[in-house]
């Protein structure tokens, strides 16, 4: 067949033509190493006196709007902005794996020329371009939640730091089933930074001495849908029958492992933790499937960033690190290493104190 | 007074004119009316953000035209992003993982084709397995990585315009590419084959048109498209990860659709594919700019499809209805007194 030898010609040609190239070199990773270390905007100067500015725009740009986690915590930065005399928007995507559609929202908000971003990255890098050229045109950008490369953005509001998180996540679920046992954790998206990053430490507390007898089985991914981590959880347990607790670092995770737990023959047996919200893990822990959970105040994580925000915009700092800034109620905050600002250690919950909680 | 037909202006309202039209008013209206829109870097925002679907749809017109379609696109573009990504990391040269990721995109494309013409399955069920699988794969070589330090140079052309004007840098090619798509699907033998076989495949088979092989061409020629899409995605997006270009296939099939390209086959116009796809980019840009929601967009957008796959059938029905009335009209004199 005539058909079948041109394409095979051409597959042959082409082959030997990369190989060709490959020969001949050229831009590889380590010929390029394009480590441009200009962190952006960071040379302008900052007054610590600067008046703060009223009547600026803000925009909160969440992974995803509709999450219930983001609505609260851009809803603490709407709180904040109006309190400080500025005003609030907030637009994004309804997917919360759609990078392109945040890029264009970036975009359309350096059009919109608004006086600062505060936007939660759903990729480190892919937003990198778009968020330089919002700079290059005035605007500050924050990013919280979930960072960008340090390059991309003058600050990155922390929810505590990924260390914390993760480690005592597995500390809270090794002492709930006394140190023996099989784990498995349910995350989000693959590919969602923080959670990964989250990972890595749990796994790195989990090589300490005192966990000798708890054996992580599976990393399981939700993708932070409901229904997905639902199933996800049952088929973990039809899996390992033996297991004895679930770390979920997503409040999506995390209620449906516990929904799961509570109306199946593993509860009581099988420990559920993780990040979750009050509100919507309260049934549960007064049901006994789930005995401690733990998270950061959402909340005030909006509000810090939108106090960041407008103390960038009115030149009081500019994200060098060891500068302050004040932020209303939350008090006085200190600019870390690479443009980190930390909100603080993560707030467990449990029978005793979950009602004096309300998000 | 046969010659005066010609100047009916019904001859020249056909459905991609009037999507060309609509796109037309709109730039013109929001220039007008949007502020932040006319200036070049919001148009080059609105034409590097569409490049990706205007890339995909042109051999996407060539299949839909010949009555096949490839939903595995955006799966295509997503592997081809994430070897890129996984090749990069491993210390190959770009040079080389460009092209090695062309040819990866042609073997997807060619087995899609293979699929479709030696099985003779659907290109509707082999692509929709295709898609799943695709992306599966594009998986399992990247992971959960993204790989967003690709040489400056490279980025530069995904991202970057020609100086302070609103054009990308990627642009050129695109436009490149579609003259190419234009004169191959208007202007050649192989253009008239594809319109012949979606019209009948059976009665293009008949008349000598190697089908088949067409169709396998044409498969293999959007695979490769899809890859070099999936390449200008990683660079313009400086991100090559698994989950790239999800649901690309969808809006380009949107966009191709309301650019009057027949769902059945055998209809179509580059033109109009190329209009179908601004407008809805153009659509979607000043819909931002003046803050409707996420949601309110894809409802506009959802609306608008079903309008163009319903607009051009009411159009055709009307016509056809006109035409008989005419040539009834005609007729009637010449059967007088059927009874």
């Amino acid at each position: 067949m005539p058909i079948s030898q041109r394409i095979a010609a051409s597959v042959a040609a082409t082959a030997a033509l990369s190989i060709a190239l490959t020969a001949c070199g050229g831009t590889t990773k380590n010929s390029s190493s394009s480590s441009d270390s200009s962190s952006a905007a960071t040379s302008a100067s900052a007054d610590p006196n600067a008046p703060t500015k009223k009547g600026l725009t803000v925009a909160f740009l969440p992974k995803q709007v509709n999450n219930p986690y983001f609505t609260i915590s851009d809803n603490g930065g709407k709180k904040a902005l109006t309190a400080l005399g500025s005003s609030y928007k907030e637009v994004g995507t309804s997917s919360g794996t759609d990078t392109s559609g945040q890029v264009s929202y970036v975009n359309t908000l350096t059009q919109q020329q608004v006086n600062a971003i505060a936007v939660s990255a759903q990729d480190p890098g892919a937003l990198c371009t778009a968020l330089k050229q919002a700079m290059k045109n005035g605007i500050s950008v924050v990013t919280y939640d979930s960072d960008t490369n340090a390059d991309c953005r003058q600050l990155f509001i922390s929810q505590a730091s990924a260390e914390d998180l993760g480690r005592t996540e597995v500390q809270l679920l090794a002492k709930q089933i006394g140190y023996k046992g099989e784990i498995a954790i349910l995350s989000a998206a693959q590919t969602a930074t923080n959670q990964n990053t989250w990972i890595g430490f749990m796994k790195d507390e989990l090589k300490k001495a005192e966990y000798k007898n708890v054996k992580l089985v599976k990393v399981a991914y939700g993708n932070d849908d409901a229904q997905t981590s639902f199933q996800q959880t049952q088929g973990l347990l039809q899996q390992y029958p033996n297991l004895k607790g679930i770390i979920s670092p997503t409040t999506v995770g995390i209620k449906a492992a516990a929904q799961y737990i509570a109306g199946s023959k593993y509860k009581g047996k099988v420990q559920v933790t993780g990040l979750g919200t009050p509100n919507d893990m309260r049934a549960y822990v007064k049901n006994g499937t789930v005995t401690a959970f733990e998270l950061w105040d959402p909340s005030k994580l909006g509000e810090l960033a939108a106090y960041a925000s407008v103390a960038l915009a009115s030149g009081q700092i500019s994200g060098t690190s060891g500068q302050t800034f004040k932020a209303g109620d939350l008090g006085t905050f200190t600019i870390g290493d690479k443009g980190t600002v930390l909100l603080g250690k993560p707030t467990v919950f449990n029978k005793a104190n979950i009602d004096s909680f309300d998000f | 007074m046969a010659d005066l037909k010609h100047l009916d202006v019904r001859n020249y309202v056909r459905w991609d004119t009037v999507v060309g039209a609509l796109l037309i008013a709109l730039l013109v209206g929001s220039f007008s009316f949007v502020d932040n829109f006319g200036n070049a870097l919001n148009l080059s925002f609105l034409i590097g953000n569409t490049l990706p679907i205007a890339l995909i749809a042109l051999p996407m017109t060539m299949l839909v035209v010949s009555g096949e379609i490839d939903l595995s696109v955006g799966s295509t573009a997503g592997l081809s992003g994430a070897v890129m990504g996984a090749l990069w990391n491993g210390g190959m040269a770009i040079e080389t993982i460009i092209p090695l990721c062309l040819l990866l995109g042609l073997v997807c494309g060619l087995v899609n084709g293979l699929l479709v013409t030696k099985l003779g399955l659907p290109s509707l069920a082999v692509t929709i397995g295709t898609l799943a699988a695709y992306r599966g794969i594009a998986q399992i070589v990247l992971g959960a990585n993204s790989v967003t330090d690709f040489p400056e140079q490279y980025l530069d052309f995904g991202a970057g315009r020609i100086g302070d004007t609103f054009i990308p840098k990627a642009a050129v090619l695109w436009v490149i590419l579609l003259v190419i798509a234009g004169v191959v699907l208007h202007a050649t033998p192989v253009g008239r084959s594809l319109f012949a076989t979606g019209a009948s495949e059976e009665a293009a088979r008949f008349a000598g048109i190697r089908v088949k092989r067409l169709k396998l061409v044409t498969f293999a020629v959007t695979g490769l498209m899809a890859s070099l899409t999936g390449i200008f995605w990683a660079l313009h997006y400086a991100s090559a990860r698994y989950d790239n270009a999800t649901g690309l296939e969808l809006s380009v099939v949107a966009a191709v659709l309301l650019g009057g390209i027949d769902f059945d086959g055998g209809k179509g116009t580059i033109g109009g594919a190329v209009a179908g796809v601004f407008l809805l980019g153009a659509l979607q840009n000043v819909m931002s700019l003046v803050n409707v929601s996420a949601q309110s967009q894809i409802v506009v957008t959802g609306v608008l499809l079903v309008i163009s796959v319903l607009g051009p059938r009411v159009a055709r029905q009307i016509a056809t209805a006109r035409a008989r009335r005419r040539t009834a009209a005609t007729a009637a004199p010449a059967n007088t007194a059927p009874a």
